[in-house]
Order: structure tokens, then sequence, then C-alpha cells
């Protein structure tokens, strides 16, 4: 019989867990992993959505069951909490990196702010060959989270991270 | 009137409106004008789903009588339906669409960050979310409002036409009653009069830049506060509720 594992344990298993739709950064770097809680037996895991129609979060919800379920917990609790209302100011450095090193543009900004609103243009990087020489295709790109962007130098289009 | 009564109300009210735009934005799905104008509605209406069914489920716990979002998404009638009237109606072309989402993304971008300080810790969360996508949204369809209001005499036409028939439907999303009394004193929702301020502030310069005319009627359209509804709705809900009614307890 195996010893309970400690939250730190669970926190590391479930850094395993990939974000379904971004798969090289894990929901613990994307910041939808928020707290995790042990009561007797039962595993609270808390998540929140990037985006509040976020496809992906039912995805998260059955992957964090498999993931415990691997050592032993089965009964598992999955919080979905809107508060504090998720930012990209989450994202570490080293994920944004990873994003970059996709082809994914990671946000630029420090969370929303008044040039969302009136559209002000941004200094963003083309992930491939790093010009800002780029052109907005749509504000609204392949997934919630993202826009589409075009780069006027490699000619290469590529989604950009969007900051709110 | 309960405290409880006019939140589970008030509750119908945002998922309902939240709920009926996302669905007539989702219509658009697969028949946009051009391929990034059609992932960017999906994009919109996936955001105002997410937002019903976080709305809807606060409702149904408000409520207290074990039933959930789903319950009041797909089982409820036209009659039980509070959403704004200016929700429900037709896509239409694209000047309708996007004369709809803007007049209506302006009243969001207010209410809700109104509702981020409500007293009502849920519903200031929900907000809080809620208001950095529709801040988001609101510069998408003002982008469209220039375009079109002041593009080509055609698509200024259909601009113009779309605005005549959906201003209409602006004046009931000010209107306030004894729901709107019960929260307003215990902080729970905002005064609709100071929004309203707000609204015509920012609607007025937007519509005068894109070439647009505010119509000269005074009739305004309502009755969403009492469920009752234009001919539209029931059609809508014909559609989005017929596979949860033909196999009401399906999983998956």
């Amino acid at each position: 019989m195996s010893t309970t594992p400690t939250t730190e344990n669970i926190f590391k298993l479930l850094s395993e867990i990939p974000d379904p739709e971004i798969p090289v950064i894990n929901i613990i770097e994307l910041g939808i992993l928020r707290d995790v809680k042990q009561e007797g037996d039962q595993c609270t895991v808390v998540i929140t959505p990037t985006y509040s129609g976020c496809p992906a979060m039912k995805v998260i919800e059955d992957d964090i069951r498999i993931k415990l379920k691997e050592i032993g917990i089965d009964n598992v609790k999955v919080d979905l909490v809107y508060t504090p209302a998720w930012t990209t100011d989450w994202i570490s450095d080293e994920a944004k990196e990873k994003l970059r090193a996709y082809g994914i543009a990671p946000p630029e900004h420090s969370s929303i702010d008044k040039s969302l609103l009136t559209g002000k243009p941004r200094h963003l990087r083309c992930p491939q060959c790093k010009s800002e020489n780029v052109t907005m295709i749509s504000q609204f790109g392949s997934t919630a989270c993202k826009a589409l962007y075009r780069c006027n130098d490699c000619k290469e289009p590529f989604d950009y991270f969007k900051c709110i | 009137m309960t405290l409880q009564q006019a939140k589970f109300q008030y509750l119908l009210r945002l998922g309902d409106s939240s709920l009926i735009i996302g669905h007539r934005l989702s219509e658009w799905c697969g028949s946009g004008p051009i391929l990034e104008e059609d992932i960017a509605l999906i994009n919109i209406a996936l955001d105002f789903v997410g937002n019903a069914t976080a709305f809807l489920g606060y409702a149904a716990t408000v409520e207290g009588n074990g039933r959930t979002e789903d319950d009041l998404a797909y089982l409820r009638n036209e009659r039980e339906f509070r959403n704004l009237l200016i929700t429900e109606q037709p896509n239409g072309d694209y000047a309708s669409t996007i004369t709809r989402q803007f007049l209506y993304d302006v009243y969001t971008y207010y209410l809700y960050d109104a509702l981020k300080s409500s007293k009502d810790e849920t519903i200031a969360a929900l907000a809080t979310k809620s208001h950095k996508e529709i801040t988001y949204h609101l510069r998408h369809t003002t982008e469209w409002m220039y375009r079109l209001g002041d593009g080509t005499a055609e698509s200024h036409e259909r601009m113009q036409n779309a605005m005549n028939d959906l201003w209409m439907f602006t004046g009931e999303m000010f209107d306030m009653d004894e729901v709107d009394q019960t929260l307003i004193k215990e902080g729970v929702a905002p005064d609709l009069n100071k929004i309203k301020e707000q609204w015509e502030a920012h609607v007025k310069p937007v519509i005068a830049e894109a070439t647009l005319q505010i119509p000269s009627y005074n009739f305004k359209q309502k009755g969403s506060r009492e469920g009752k509804h234009s001919e539209h709705l029931g059609f809508l809900l014909a559609e989005m509720q017929s596979v949860h009614r033909a196999f009401p307890d399906a999983k998956w």
C-alpha cells in the first residue's frame, strides 16, 4: 500500500497535463490550475477557464481525473472558479518562450488596458523570423485565446496569444 | 419580492441574453461573409454561451429547486425567457448582425463594468471575467461599424436600414422594475439610468463617425422583463432545444 501523496506530488503530477489546444505548455504554466486541496480521501482540484466558453475545460477536467486515478485517487472533485479572473499575466516567461518556439507569439502586454478598446498597434514579433513588421489578419483566431497575424518579411502567418 | 427572487430573475436576464445572442451568432457558423469573420463571430458566440452557462448555473443555485443550467436553457418555454428583445432579432445581413452586436456590446460593456463591484461575489466574479471578453468584442464590432457605415453606398444603406430596424429595441435595455429596485438597494445591481447615460455617450459619436443617423422615432419596443417576446424567439428555441427535448436524459 502506497503512502498518501502530498499536495506537492499532486501538483507535480498534474503538471504533466498539457493544454489540449496548445500542447507545448501545461495547465500550471498556463495558469489554469489554481489549487489542490486534500481532505480525507477526497482531492479537490481548482481550475479557472482562460475564456468563459473555453471548450477545453471539460477535457482538462477529464485529464485531471484520469491522472489522479493513476496514483489511486478516485474521489476527485474539480471546481471551476471565475475569481480571480484569468489573465495572460499568469503565463510564465518560460512558458512564453515555449509558445514562441512552438510558433505562437506570446502575449505582449501586461493584462488588459485601454489600448484593447482603441486598437493601438502592439509591438509583437513574428515567432519565426523575429521581425516586427507584422499585420493583423483577424482579431480572432483558431481558438478563443488567439488572434491571427501575418509576418510581412518571412510571409508566414502565425497565431498571437491575445492579452486579457 | 425577496432578495432571492429578485436575484433569480436578474440572473435569468443576464444569462438568457447571453444565451440567445450567443445562439444567434452561432448561426453564422460556416456561412460568415469571409473566413476571418466566421471565426470571429463563433469565438464571440462561444464567450457568450460560456457566460450563459455560468449565469444560468448560478441562477439554478440561487433558485435552489434542483434545476441545472441545462434545465433552464433547454426546458423553459418562450414566455419564461427573460432575454432582451434585441438579442433574439434575426441575423439578417452582416450589417444587421454588426449593428445588433455593437448596440448590445456597448450596453454589456458598461453594465458588466458596474457589476464588477456587485455585492454578490459570484456576480462580481463573472462580470469581471466577461468584461475582459466584451472589451475585445466591442473593439471588433466598432471597427466594423466604421468600415460598413462609412464604406460603400450599399454598405452604408444596409447599415442605416439595420439601425432603423434595431434602434427601437434599445430602449428596454434600461427599463427597471421591482427586481432592479430590490437589487439596487442591496448593492447587487447598478442603476440602469447611469448605464443609459454611459451607453448614449458611447454609441452616439461612433454612429456619427460611421456616418449613420439615429432614427428620429421615439417608439420603444418592450416586453422582455415580463417574458413578452418578438415572434422570432419561438423559432430560435424550437431549434436550440429540439435535441435536448427529444433526448432529455442524454449524456455525453
